[in-house]
């Protein structure tokens, strides 16, 4: 019972951090609804016993991925950042948007499952799994962080006389 | 306590916002902001499944897992997707889409 008040409470957290991000007037502002939004996901994660991932997550989202879009408002300016409402064509989009979740919300009822208590996946088990039966995409995965790192320095390199 | 109910309409509520985000916003980065929101979105639903009893314990770790390489792709669309913004910065003084029309014929 009480698992299911904080569930609440977080959740709603949640939502005004995620309302913040695409409401916002100010983009400084929108970028710490994002931090909202995603440390209380990290909170959900808590709530459903995958810590390791809680602790991905804050590290991750809460420590690299809000700090990089902060350093790329810093550097660049955007004094002409209009606002939601100069958009003409905003009450497609919200229709649009509001039917996709209709038809979502039905078809998670209509799949409804009835689940037992939470249980806790074993953090032995998972690193075993996760090395030994996913050990090749977690070494593309690496991969391609290796790759994403080069092209960021090729793209942002200056071409001497090229630009 | 928590039902599996629960945590899919909050994924679901939180992955239309990131897509009304991702329409009406003009920004690029504001964009991306919106596209962490969706990627947040479908974690919590894999965590969702992956926390319950009655899947098995190769499904329930397999939800661990792929959260996991959500997490690098997510990192690493955030990398390119900032040095492609800031590109554009140093080129065209403005990081609003609409005004991006240079692949444009």
């Amino acid at each position: 019972m009480i698992s299911l008040i904080i569930f609440y409470i977080i959740s709603a957290l949640v939502l005004i951090g995620s309302a913040g991000v695409i409401f916002s007037r100010n983009i400084v502002y929108a970028s710490f609804s994002l931090l909202l939004a995603l440390l209380g996901t990290a909170g959900i994660f808590v709530l459903l016993l995958a810590e390791f991932l809680a602790i991905v997550q804050i590290l991750i989202y809460g420590g690299a991925v809000v700090t990089v879009i902060l350093f790329a408002l810093m550097l660049t300016k955007i004094d002409d950042f209009r606002s939601l409402s100069n958009i003409n064509y905003w009450p497609i989009s919200a229709f649009l948007t509001l039917l996709a979740l209709i038809v979502l919300i039905i078809g998670i009822y209509q799949t409804k499952i009835d689940t037992q208590n939470l249980g806790l996946v074993k953090f032995s088990k998972f690193s075993n799994d996760l090395f030994e039966y996913w050990g090749i995409p977690f070494e593309i995965a690496s991969l391609v962080l290796l790759v994403a790192l080069i092209g960021a320095i090729v793209i942002l390199k200056d071409r001497g006389n090229d630009s | 306590m928590i039902d599996l109910i629960h945590i899919q309409i909050l994924s679901a509520i939180m992955f239309c916002i990131g897509v009304y985000g991702v329409m009406t916003r003009r920004s690029a980065i504001l964009i991306l902001m919106c596209i962490e929101l969706m990627l947040n979105a479908v974690n919590i639903n894999f965590i969702g499944f992956a926390a319950f009893r009655d899947f098995s314990e190769s499904q329930r770790i397999f939800g661990h897992v792929i959260v996991v390489f959500i997490i690098t792709i997510a990192a690493v669309e955030l990398a390119l997707a900032i040095a492609i913004i800031l590109r554009l910065y140093k080129n065209k003084s403005s990081v609003n889409i609409d005004e991006v029309d240079l692949m444009k014929w």
